[in-house]
C-alpha cells in the first residue's frame, strides 16, 4: 500500500525512535505491563506504523462501503442515509406486559421490536408442562398458541415494524403464528419484515435451547429458507449468532471463526436441499457481540464483512452481490456486566456502543445496567436506548463512514483477526465440517478453555474488572429491580386450558396428525406447521409431534 | 481420612448458559475434587438422585432464567425427603439481593453472584462442609 | 435402621455411602462387606471399554434401558480419569444417562481413577461387591479409554465389550497393542458412519488369525445415539454368558479375578501396616538419602523396610 523506499525510511526512523527515545524513556520509566494484549489475547504492539499493513492492497482489501469486500461497510452511505436500527430485547411475563412495553419502547423512539421468549417457549414446552414449572414468563415472555401471538401484537401494526424473534429450535411455529397474526390483520406475508434467530448450531454450541437432532433441525431450517424466499421475501430467515458463542467465553476471533463456520454449514445445508445460493443468501443475516476492547470489536466487524464476502464469493461462488454481504444485528456483551456498582455498565455499554457503530453494524441493542442482577426495569431500558440515541444524535460519529479505516492499528488487528478465524475455519473443515466439530467436543472446549483462563486471570488481577477486583466498595443490597408476578405462571396455564376447551378439537388433532405423516416425508413442513398454529394447536403439541417423529437431541459435554 | 470432597455440579431448569457452571466444575477440580456434572435442564427429582447415588458432599445449582426461587428448595426440600440433609446445598447465577434471605431459609446455604470468584466458592465449601 | 439393613432393603443412600467407605479404604466398611457377602447372588458384570469418544456412555444407557424392560435390576459404574496434578476429576458420564437416575432399579455412580497404583481396579472391585450385595443382576463397568489400567478394570468383568468407530487410528492403535484379546464382545458404534464395514473386515480378519480358540467373539455394528443393533448387543452378551456358564469358564474366569484381588488386598495391607511404621520413624525418608548418597544400596534398604513388618 506504500512506497518501498518509504517503508525503509519509516523501518529505520522506526528503529532509530525505539532507541533514541523509547528505551531510554522506559528505562527511566517501565511500562505497565511486560506484554499488552487485547481481551482475546492477541498482542498489543506499542505502536503501529505504515510497516503492520505494508502488505495490505487498498482496493482489494478495503475497497468502498458497498462494494466488495465490504471492509468499510455494506451500504454506499452507512450512517449518513439512515441511522442502524435501535432494537431494544423485550419481553416478560405474559404477552399483555409485554405488549405494553413493546407500545411504550415505540413511544420512545425504538424503531424496531425485539420479542424475548421465555425458556418454555424456547424449547417447545407449553406453560402446563411440568418441566415448565418455575420458568412461565421469566427470561421472555410465554407464548403457548396463536392466541398469544395475537396479544402480543394486539395495536401493533404489523407492515410497519420490523420484528426480531430470538427464536430458534421452534422458530417455524413462531414465524407460522407471526405470519398468522398478520393475516388476521390483513397484511399479506409479503409485507411482513423481520428476522428470526433461526440458528440452532450455535443452541449445540454454545446456548442450550436445542429440542430436535442436528440433521432433522437442519431440514427445519432449510424448509424455512425454501418457504420464506417465495412466500416472505423480506424476512431475514435467520441470524447466525457469534452472540453467544461470546459470552460462553470465547474470544473475539472464535466468536467470527465458529459463527463464520456455522454460517458456511447453513449455506452447505440449503444447496444440499437443491437451492440456489443467490435464491437464500441474501436474506442470511448475523448477530455479533459487542465487548469491551474497543478497536478488537471493530476491527472483528471489519473482517467479519471481509472474511464472509470471501467465503461467499470463492467458497460458494455466489454471483449475486448481496449475497456476499454480511450484515448484522450487535448486542452489547451481558458477560461484561458487574452485580457490583451495577451504574459502572452503563460506561461499559457505551464502549460497546461505539464499537458497534465504528463497526458498521445494521441493528443494536444494547443491555441495561441492572442485567447482572435481574430483568431491566423500564428506566434501565431507557437510560440503554438513550445511550445509542446520544451517540446517534450527537457524537458525530455517525457522519462518516468507517472513521477508523486506515488506521495502522485497526488494519493490523482486522488482518490478524481475519487470520485467526481462517485457520479455525480450515481445522473445522478438517475435522469434518461444524456438526462433526460439535459432536466431538471441538468447539465448546476451545470455547471453554478461553473462559475459563480468562476467569482465572480475574482472579489473578491480571484482568481487572472495576468493581470487581478493583475499586472495590462496600454496597447495600439493590432493591427496586424487576421481579415477574409468580401469578403469571398460573394465569397462563388457566389461558391455556380454557384454549384448550373452546378451540375445536378436531380440527386440531387433524392438523397434528398431517403433520406429524408429513414430518417423516421430504416435504416441507412449513405449510403443515402453519395450518396446526391456525387451528390453535400449542406450540407444546406441535412441538411434541415433531419430538415423537424427529427424536431429541442429547447434549455431547466435554470439560 | 485423605478423601477427595466429591461435588455434583448441575443446571436445575431450562436455562442454557453453563459457562458458570463448567468453569466452577473446572476450578473444583483443580482444586482436587471430584466433580459429578450432570448437564443442563436437570429436574430437581434427577439432581437430587444423582446426588444420592454418587453420595455427594456438596449439590452446586446454577440458574440464569430466574427460576431459583422455584427450583432451589425444591432440591433442598427432597434431599431432606431422602434424608440426606447432610449434603451441602449452594447456589449460584443471576439471583437478586432481595431473593438470597428466603433462599438462605430454605436452606441454600450460600449463593453466588456474578463476579465471585471461584476461590470465594472453593473456599466456602472446604469451610462449610457438613461432614 | 442400620445401614446394612439398609442396604439390603434397597435403600440406595446405604449402598452410595458403603461404595464411598470402600472407595476410601475405611475399615469400617470391610467389616461390614465381611458381613454382607454372603448374601450376594453373583451378579454378572459386564465391562464397556474403547477410546474416548467411541460413545460407551450411550451404549451403555442403551444396554441398560433393554435389560430394565426384561425387569432386571442395574448398577452402572462410570470411571473418569483423576487429574494427575489436582487429584481432582470431572466425571461427566452421567449426562448420557439422565433419564436413568430416577429408575428404582438403577444405581449409577462415577468414579475417578484417584492416583495410587491398581487403586481404581480395588475401588472398582468394591463398588461391585456393594452392587450385588444391593441386589443388581447386572453391573456395568464403563471405562476410561484403553490404557493398560482399563485393561486391568475391565479384566474384572465376566464379558469385556470393546466398543469401537469407524474410522477412527485409535482403534487401529489399541489391535496393535494386544487389547484386543480382552475383548468378548466388538461393538462397532455409530455405524451409521462411513467405514463402519472396513473396520469390521478389519477387526474379523485379526480374529482369523486366533482361529484355534473355542469362542470366537462376535463383531456387531450398532448406532447407539440411534438406538440401532442395541438388541443384537445384548444377546451376543447373554450368548458369551452362556458360553462362559456352559464351558465351566465362568468359575474360572471368577476364581482368576478373586485371585487377582486377594493378592492386591494383601498387597495393599501389607503395605499400609509398613508404611504406617516406615513414616512414623520417618525412616523411608532417611533410607532414600542414604541410597541417594551411594552410603546404602536399595536391596538392603528394602530389607530394613521390610524387616518392620516382623517387629
Amino acid at each position: 500500500m506504500f512506497d518501498e523506499r518509504k517503508l525503509d525510511g519509516i523501518k529505520s526512523s522506526l528503529n532509530k525512535w525505539k532507541k533514541n527515545n523509547v528505551e531510554k524513556a522506559i528505562s527511566e520509566f517501565p511500562e505497565r505491563k511486560g506484554k499488552f494484549t487485547t481481551t482475546s489475547n492477541i498482542e498489543v504492539k506499542r505502536l503501529y506504523t505504515p510497516l503492520d499493513i505494508a502488505e495490505m492492497d487498498y482496493e482489494e482489501d478495503l475497497g468502498y462501503p458497498g462494494q466488495y469486500p465490504y471492509t468499510r461497510g455494506v451500504q454506499p452511505t452507512m450512517y449518513r442515509g439512515r441511522l442502524w436500527t435501535m432494537r431494544q430485547y423485550a419481553g416478560f411475563g405474559n404477552a399483555e406486559e409485554s405488549n405494553r412495553r413493546y407500545k411504550y419502547l415505540l413511544e420512545q423512539g425504538q424503531t424496531g421490536l425485539s420479542i424475548a421468549f421465555d425458556l418454555p417457549t424456547q424449547i417447545g414446552y407449553d406453560s402446563d408442562d411440568a418441566l415448565s414449572e418455575g420458568e412461565v414468563g421469566k427470561v421472555g415472555v410465554a407464548i403457548d398458541s396463536l392466541k398469544d401471538m395475537e396479544t402480543l401484537f394486539d395495536g401493533i401494526p404489523l407492515e410497519k415494524v420490523s420484528t426480531s424473534m430470538t427464536i430458534n429450535a421452534p422458530a417455524s411455529v413462531l414465524l407460522a403464528m407471526y405470519i398468522a397474526v398478520g393475516e388476521k390483520q390483513g397484511i399479506s406475508p409479503d409485507k411482513l419484515r423481520g428476522t428470526i434467530q433461526n440458528d440452532i448450531l450455535k443452541e449445540y454450541i454454545a446456548r442450550g435451547t436445542y429440542i430436535f437432532p442436528p440433521e432433522q433441525s437442519m431440514r427445519l431450517i432449510t424448509n424455512i429458507f425454501e418457504y420464506c424466499s417465495k412466500e416472505v421475501p423480506w424476512w431475514n430467515t435467520i441470524s447466525i449468532s457469534g452472540y453467544h458463542i461470546r459470552e460462553a467465553g470465547s474470544t473475539a476471533s472464535q466468536e467470527l471463526a465458529f459463527t463464520l463456520a456455522d454460517g458456511i454449514a447453513y449455506v452447505e445445508a440449503a444447496i444440499k436441499a437443491g437451492l440456489d445460493v443467490d435464491d437464500f443468501a441474501p436474506r442470511l443475516s448475523f448477530f455479533f457481540n459487542s465487548h469491551n476492547d474497543l478497536f478488537e470489536e471493530v476491527a472483528k466487524f471489519r473482517a467479519a464483512r471481509r472474511l464472509w464476502a470471501r467465503i461467499m464469493k470463492e467458497r460458494f461462488k455466489a454471483k449475486n452481490p448481496k449475497s456476499m454481504q454480511l450484515k448484522f444485528h450487535t448486542q452489547t456483551a451481558g458477560s461484561t456486566l458487574t452485580a457490583q456498582q451495577p451504574d459502572n455498565n452503563i460506561i461499559r455499554v457505551a464502549i460497546q456502543t461505539l464499537a458497534a457503530i465504528l463497526g458498521g453494524t445494521q441493528s443494536l441493542h444494547t443491555n441495561s445496567r441492572d442485567e447482572a442482577l435481574a430483568l431491566p426495569t423500564e428506566d434501565s431500558v431507557r437510560i440503554a436506548l438513550r445511550t445509542q440515541q446520544i451517540f446517534g444524535y450527537e457524537s458525530g460519529v455517525t457522519e462518516t463512514i468507517d472513521p477508523l479505516g486506515g488506521s495502522f492499528y485497526v488494519e493490523s488487528l482486522t488482518n490478524e483477526i481475519e487470520d485467526q478465524a481462517v485457520k479455525y475455519i480450515e481445522t473445522i473443515d478438517a475435522l469434518g465440517g461444524v456438526s462433526k466439530a460439535i459432536e466431538n467436543g471441538y468447539i465448546q472446549k476451545e470455547i471453554q478453555n478461553a473462559a475459563y483462563k480468562y476467569q482465572m486471570e480475574v482472579e489473578a488481577k491480571e484482568q481487572v474488572l472495576i468493581g470487581v477486583n478493583k475499586f472495590i466498595v462496600e454496597e447495600e443490597a439493590k432493591k427496586d429491580l424487576l421481579k415477574v408476578d409468580p401469578q403469571v405462571e398460573l394465569k397462563q396455564r388457566e389461558k391455556l386450558a380454557k384454549l384448550k376447551a373452546e378451540r375445536d378439537n378436531i380440527k386440531v388433532d387433524s392438523s397434528l396428525e398431517l403433520l406429524k405423516e408429513k414430518a417423516s416425508t421430504d416435504e416441507n413442513l412449513m405449510p403443515y406447521i402453519l395450518e396446526a398454529v391456525k387451528s390453535y394447536a400449542s406450540l407444546g403439541e406441535i412441538c411434541n409431534v415433531l419430538r415423537e417423529v424427529f427424536g431429541e437431541y442429547e447434549q455431547s459435554v466435554i470439560l | 481420612m485423605d478423601r477427595p470432597i466429591r461435588v455434583l455440579v448441575a443446571k436445575p431448569g431450562l436455562d442454557g448458559h453453563d459457562r458458570g457452571a463448567k468453569v466452577v466444575a473446572r476450578a473444583l477440580r483443580d482444586a482436587g475434587m471430584e466433580v459429578i456434572y450432570t448437564g443442563l435442564r436437570q429436574t430437581p427429582e434427577q439432581i437430587v438422585a444423582a446426588a444420592i447415588q454418587e453420595d455427594v458432599d456438596v449439590v452446586a445449582m446454577s440458574i440464569l432464567s430466574g427460576a431459583h426461587n422455584h427450583l432451589f428448595p425444591k432440591v433442598v426440600n427432597l434431599l431432606r425427603g431422602e434424608g440426606a440433609d447432610d449434603i451441602l446445598v449452594i447456589g449460584g447465577g443471576v439471583i437478586p439481593d432481595d431473593d438470597i434471605p428466603g433462599l438462605k431459609d430454605a436452606g441454600i446455604e450460600a449463593i453466588f453472584t456474578p463476579g465471585t470468584a471461584t476461590s470465594d466458592i472453593i473456599y466456602f465449601i472446604n469451610n462449610n462442609l457438613k461432614r | 435402621m442400620n445401614i446394612e439393613e439398609r442396604l439390603l432393603a434397597g435403600d440406595k443412600r446405604a449402598c452410595a455411602r458403603l461404595i464411598s467407605m470402600l472407595e476410601n479404604n475405611d475399615r469400617e466398611a470391610f467389616e461390614l462387606v465381611k458381613k454382607l457377602y454372603y448374601k450376594s447372588k453373583g451378579a454378572y458384570v459386564i465391562g464397556i471399554t474403547g477410546s474416548p469418544g467411541s460413545g460407551k456412555s450411550t451404549l451403555t444407557d442403551k444396554l441398560t434401558k433393554v435389560l430394565r424392560k426384561a425387569n432386571k435390576k442395574v448398577g452402572i459404574i462410570a470411571i473418569d480419569p483423576t487429574s494427575p496434578f489436582s487429584g481432582g476429576a470431572i466425571l461427566g458420564d452421567r449426562i448420557r444417562m439422565n433419564d436413568l437416575s430416577l429408575d428404582k432399579d438403577v444405581f449409577i455412580r462415577s468414579m475417578g481413577t484417584r492416583g495410587s497404583l491398581g487403586g481404581i481396579s480395588k475401588a472398582t472391585r468394591g463398588a461391585v461387591r456393594v452392587l450385588d450385595i444391593f441386589g443388581c443382576d447386572y453391573i456395568f463397568i464403563e471405562t476410561v479409554g484403553v490404557g493398560q489400567s482399563e485393561i486391568d478394570i475391565v479384566k474384572t468383568a465376566d464379558t469385556v465389550v470393546m466398543v469401537m468407530v469407524p474410522n477412527m487410528g485409535d482403534d487401529i492403535q489399541a489391535i496393535k497393542a494386544g487389547t484386543m484379546e480382552i475383548a468378548d464382545v466388538f461393538a462397532i458404534n455409530k455405524s451409521d458412519l462411513d467405514g463402519a464395514d472396513k473396520t469390521k473386515l478389519e477387526l474379523e480378519m485379526n480374529l482369523d488369525l486366533n482361529e484355534e480358540k473355542s469362542y470366537r467373539p462376535p463383531v456387531l455394528k450398532v448406532a447407539a445415539g440411534k438406538n440401532q443393533g442395541i438388541e443384537e448387543l445384548i444377546m451376543s452378551i447373554m450368548k458369551h454368558k452362556r458360553y462362559l456358564e456352559e464351558s465351566g469358564e465362568l468359575k474360572n474366569r471368577r476364581i482368576r479375578n478373586n485371585k487377582q484381588e486377594l493378592i492386591e488386598l494383601t498387597q495393599d495391607e501389607l503395605i499400609r501396616i509398613i508404611m504406617e511404621k516406615a513414616v512414623e520413624k520417618d525412616l523411608l525418608d532417611k533410607l532414600a538419602k542414604e541410597v541417594t548418597e551411594k552410603n546404602l544400596d536399595p536391596y538392603t534398604a528394602k530389607d530394613t523396610i521390610v524387616n518392620l513388618i516382623r517387629s
